[in-house]
């Protein structure tokens, strides 16, 4: 399968099952077009057609670039097949092992976003906060169930775990403690509104988080929408000075802005570049989780409007790089040279199976974005896991098991998508979210244009002639 | 060129398992 797609003024072919990037000129993108459908002959006709006021294609031209695409399809680099049903099956044979737990330390929150997912960080229940002895109890069991993996990760989440830091500090203080007797490596990360970070949350964060995420929307009047304080005042001029502070004592590196866009700021391109101006690097900006009928929901509507931003936004990062001052977008980043492995490729996050969420109670569920939906109770890290058939159903939920995604371009890229917004969309688990899947093609054709602009720029730097 | 491709490597048995995970809302660990 060959996706061909024009971007930012390149004409790209991404070879989807070995993932080769070919930058093409658009006489070669036409002939590759028209290569399976068309007989030889006829290709050479189309194109000496299309082109008759061009000197330089000829009929040679042409058999030449026929010749370098059958090279390449004997390379296995073009028209490639898919040979990689077979890890797909495999995976279902692997021990059940957990590497990674969200530990929802607090269902509070001292904001009340009007758009968030957790009802204002209580998840649709009450306002708890996790205990030592759960917390303590949910790393025991994360050791007990991670088999011979040496990397464990836990997230602390909530509603807003800074709201509990003397029991994220007690954790993470435990969890050092034994990592070694136990042969293991704990990796913490945070997720903060950023309201109560002060100097001790900066030298523990500095000290202990290996990335931390950092909760703001953008530009200030878009912030202050819906990010605001319980007395409704917003939250803009609180957050973001302790924001600079925390990733200037960083050293600018291993942190995230994350902003949330939704129907009231489908410009959402000028809240990046408001807060890549503001000096920050390292940026992601998501579409809102709603129902349909949420005033600030994203409908079929705003898509043509999305699909432009992005493309704005990989053009004005292309920009910026090239005028020795770039930021990194969350979902641009992509490594053509080596990425993940296909194993990791086909198996997605693994929700439900490897990773899970644990509530302030100390109950399991897939993620955090099922949390608080009893029938995707999973167990308790007191009691263990007690659903094992929904485990089973959600280790199945790899990139085979969405037919839609059989003929997808972008599926050793998204892995099949999320499960949490497929199963909100369409009911099932192995649903797929056309909308998110709409967004993230987008997304990965800019991704990779960018990659393609800066090997071009490589080349010709290295051969001004080219 | 007409076309020019990216230098570019899409695999042990099961995978070892041990990068991060990666939520969509090369790892060191790899």
């Amino acid at each position: 399968m060959v996706h061909l797609f024009q971007n930012n003024g390149f004409y790209i072919a991404l070879d989807a099952n070995s993932g080769t990037v070919h930058d093409l000129d658009e006489v070669a993108y036409d002939i590759i077009g028209l290569y399976e459908s068309t007989p030889k002959d006829e290709i050479i006709k189309l194109i000496l057609a299309k082109y008759n006021d061009r000197d330089d294609v000829t009929a040679a031209e042409i058999e030449d670039v026929l010749t370098d695409i059958e090279a390449l399809k004997k390379e296995g680099r073009l028209f490639s097949e898919d040979r990689f049903q077979a890890v797909a099956e495999k995976l279902s044979q692997r021990p059940p092992v957990i590497k990674a737990l969200c530990l929802h330390v607090a269902h509070d929150c001292n904001l009340s976003c009007g758009y968030c997912f957790a009802g204002k960080g209580e998840y649709h229940g009450d306002r708890d906060l996790m205990s030592f002895a759960t917390g303590k109890r949910a790393l025991d069991f994360l050791i007990e169930h991670s088999g011979d993996r040496h990397n464990l990760e836990v997230d602390f989440f909530g509603g807003e775990p800074l709201m509990n830091f003397a029991v994220v500090k007690a954790l993470t203080a435990y969890a050092r403690s034994i990592e070694k007797q136990h042969h293991k490596n704990f990796r913490f990360t945070l997720t903060t509104n950023g309201v109560l970070i002060d100097d001790e949350v900066i030298d523990f964060c500095n000290r202990e988080m290996s990335n931390v995420v950092l909760s703001i929307d953008g530009r200030k009047e878009v912030n202050d929408r819906f990010r605001k304080t319980r007395n409704g005042k917003g939250s803009y001029d609180l957050i973001l000075p302790k924001f600079k502070r925390l990733i200037e004592a960083r050293g600018h590196k291993d942190y995230y802005l994350r902003g949330t866009y939704t129907r009231y700021n489908t410009d959402f391109v000028r809240d990046i570049l408001h807060l890549a101006d503001l000096g920050f690097t390292e940026l992601s900006m998501e579409p809102v989780i709603a129902g349909k009928g949420d005033p600030y929901a994203l409908s079929g509507e705003d898509l043509p409007v999305l699909l432009e931003q992005y493309d704005l936004l990989g053009k004005e990062m292309n920009r910026r790089r090239k005028e020795g001052r770039p930021f990194t977008f969350y979902h641009y980043m992509i490594d053509l040279t080596h990425g993940p492995c296909i194993v990791k490729r086909v198996a997605g996050c693994g929700v439900g199976s490897e990773y899970m969420a644990v509530t302030p109670a100390g109950e399991l569920y897939p993620c955090h974005q099922f949390v608080g939906e009893e029938r995707f109770r999973l167990g308790n890290v007191f009691t263990g896991i007690e659903n094992g058939k929904l485990r089973q159903e959600f280790k199945a939920c790899n990139v085979y098991a969405h037919k839609e995604c059989d003929a997808c371009f972008a599926r050793f890229f998204c892995s099949g998508g999320c499960v949490a917004n497929a199963y909100h969309a369409t009911g099932s688990l192995h649903g797929v979210y056309d909308y998110g899947c709409i967004l993230h093609k987008k997304r990965l054709e800019n991704a990779i244009m960018l990659k393609v602009a800066e090997a071009r720029d490589r080349r010709e730097k290295a051969d001004p002639c080219e | 060129k007409r076309i020019s491709t990216l230098e570019a490597r899409l695999s042990k048995e099961g995978g070892c398992g041990e990068c991060q995970t990666s939520c969509q809302s090369q790892c060191e660990q790899c």
